[in-house]
């Protein structure tokens, strides 16, 4: 008996140690040939952060998108607000299909312009046909617009309260927020795309190389837009997921999203949910509302409307 | 006599659970009312703030109207004004808004010309141009009210910037005009 125990306590022992002495290698060899720094390799214990983590986190990305870039980045981690549960109007009586909220978000985002990513695509579908997908047009090219036979539908993440990309994904890098919003930890993503697969609204986009901001065919590059949230518009890297956040580094300060802004007609309402006063809760009480893709239980804070 | 004691006890304790249930029924009624009661109290409190963004958009040197029109005698026949202000902002108004039914003189006020007036006859700034306009659009100003038609900017939760409604609609021609798109998403494969 004692041998028998011995002998599993020297095999306990001696595997702690060649798991012990394999990690120690592994993480040299990755620190030493990979070029990330060890702060960067360490950051991905599975652990709740701490403050000093996100402190030294913030400081660390800070610093390196200003080695990058050239210029002072502000990462922030606000959490969400209390009480607050963001909600998305569009009125698609009103939507011409004019894509300014398109390149809207490509600029406060910082998307990679080279692959090119888009977190919104407007679809321009017939009248005659009504919401149907399989008649949808993304790559519309007109004089000018609306055309008098379509209706233009924008889709970007539904912000679902059911969220299949969620459940998708094996190692918990993205998640829903207390607010609503669904995001991705860029530095957790393995980038195995199982969430694109899971999302019914073609929302989620892979960084398939680093993004760049130079635009192909003009060579001109565009400004990035230095005030950025860990969860939302920070430069990705790549060979990672990302994905429409409601604008968090600007909702979350009490903004209205870029895209929301930028819309020349109007068509785009924000707010909270939880507050009976807000734009969002007079058009569910008030309007035509419906959602996309409704059979598949998402639930989706996204509300398409017709206001007239 | 056994089994008929524990019939009564079961009637018993279902009775006096019924009891508890109804009364907490009531308690539970009374703190809903208590809730609802709450928001409204808020709501007076937090009165959010509008801002008007741009002033109502004059053509240049447009205004006052009454710089020109004071020394003009009216003419209050109804009528098609012929080059209508074109030489003074490059085109002609041409009006095309129940032009059937309406002309100038139905919103610009004869007497005031820097004035528009209600169908009343009360004057409206051009800055309050709205209420004129809801006159007619009645539900689209409800919804304008409620930021619901037209553009807010700003604040989600706090100060909130609007737009006229002849920001967007030209007054004399309201139809939103057609506009270029911007370019189509790059096609990842070309067949």
């Amino acid at each position: 008996m004692s041998e028998i125990k011995d002998k599993t306590k020297k095999m306990e022992v001696s595997r702690r140690d060649f798991i012990k002495t394999g990690a120690l290698v592994t993480t040299a060899a990755v620190v030493g040939g990979c070029g990330i720094s060890k702060e960067e390799f360490l950051q991905q214990h599975f652990k709740e952060l701490t403050q000093e983590d996100v402190k030294n986190i913030k400081k660390r990305l800070e610093t390196e998108y200003e080695k990058e870039f050239g210029k002072k980045f502000s990462v922030s981690f606000k959490e969400p607000i209390p009480q607050t549960l963001f909600g998305y109007g569009l009125d698609i009586s009103r939507c011409i299909g004019c894509r300014r909220c398109v390149y809207a978000c490509v600029d406060e985002n910082n998307l990679s312009i080279d692959p090119q990513i888009h977190w919104i695509q407007v679809l321009e579908m017939e009248k005659s046909k009504g919401v149907n997908f399989h008649h949808a047009n993304l790559h519309y090219d007109r004089e000018k617009v609306p055309d008098d036979d379509h209706f233009y539908l924008p889709v970007a993440c539904q912000q679902c309260e059911n969220p299949p990309c969620v459940k998708a994904c094996p190692v918990e890098a993205t998640w829903k927020e207390k607010d609503g919003i669904v995001v991705v930890d860029y530095n957790w993503c393995i980038g195995c795309r199982n969430c694109m697969a899971a999302c019914p609204y073609g929302a989620r986009h892979f960084n398939w190389k680093k993004p760049s901001y130079i635009d192909p065919k003009t060579k001109k590059k565009s400004e990035l837009n230095e005030d950025t949230h860990y969860l939302g518009n920070r430069p990705r890297p790549q060979g990672i997921v990302d994905k429409c956040t409601f604008c968090v580094q600007r909702t979350r300060e009490g903004k209205y999203p870029a895209c929301v802004e930028i819309c020349p007609v109007g068509a785009r309402k924000f707010g909270n949910l939880l507050d009976p006063d807000s734009e969002i809760s007079y058009i569910l009480k008030n309007k035509r509302v419906l959602i996309l893709k409704e059979e598949l239980n998402t639930q989706p804070k996204f509300f398409y409307f017709y206001a007239t | 006599m056994m089994k008929n004691y524990n019939k009564y006890t079961v009637i018993l304790v279902s009775l006096i659970g019924f009891i508890f249930f109804v009364t907490s029924l009531n308690s539970s009624s009374e703190t809903k009312e208590q809730k609802k009661t709450e928001p409204i109290k808020k709501k007076q409190k937090k009165a959010i703030e509008h801002i008007q963004v741009p002033p109502p958009p004059f053509s240049e040197d447009i205004f006052p109207c009454s710089e020109c029109h004071e020394d003009m005698e009216v003419n209050k026949e109804k009528r098609i004004l012929e080059d209508a202000h074109a030489d003074l902002i490059g085109e002609e108004i041409v009006l095309k808004h129940d032009e059937e039914n309406r002309w100038c003189l139905d919103c610009h006020d004869a007497k005031n010309r820097d004035k528009l007036h209600l169908a009343d006859g009360r004057l409206v700034d051009f800055k309050e141009s709205y209420r004129l306009c809801g006159q007619c659009h009645g539900p689209k100003l409800r919804d304008w009210k409620k930021g619901v038609h037209g553009k807010r900017t700003g604040s989600w939760n706090g100060q909130k910037k609007y737009l006229l409604c002849a920001n967007c609609h030209n007054p004399h021609s309201p139809k939103f005009k057609k506009l270029k798109p911007m370019p189509a998403p790059v096609k990842l494969r070309s067949k």
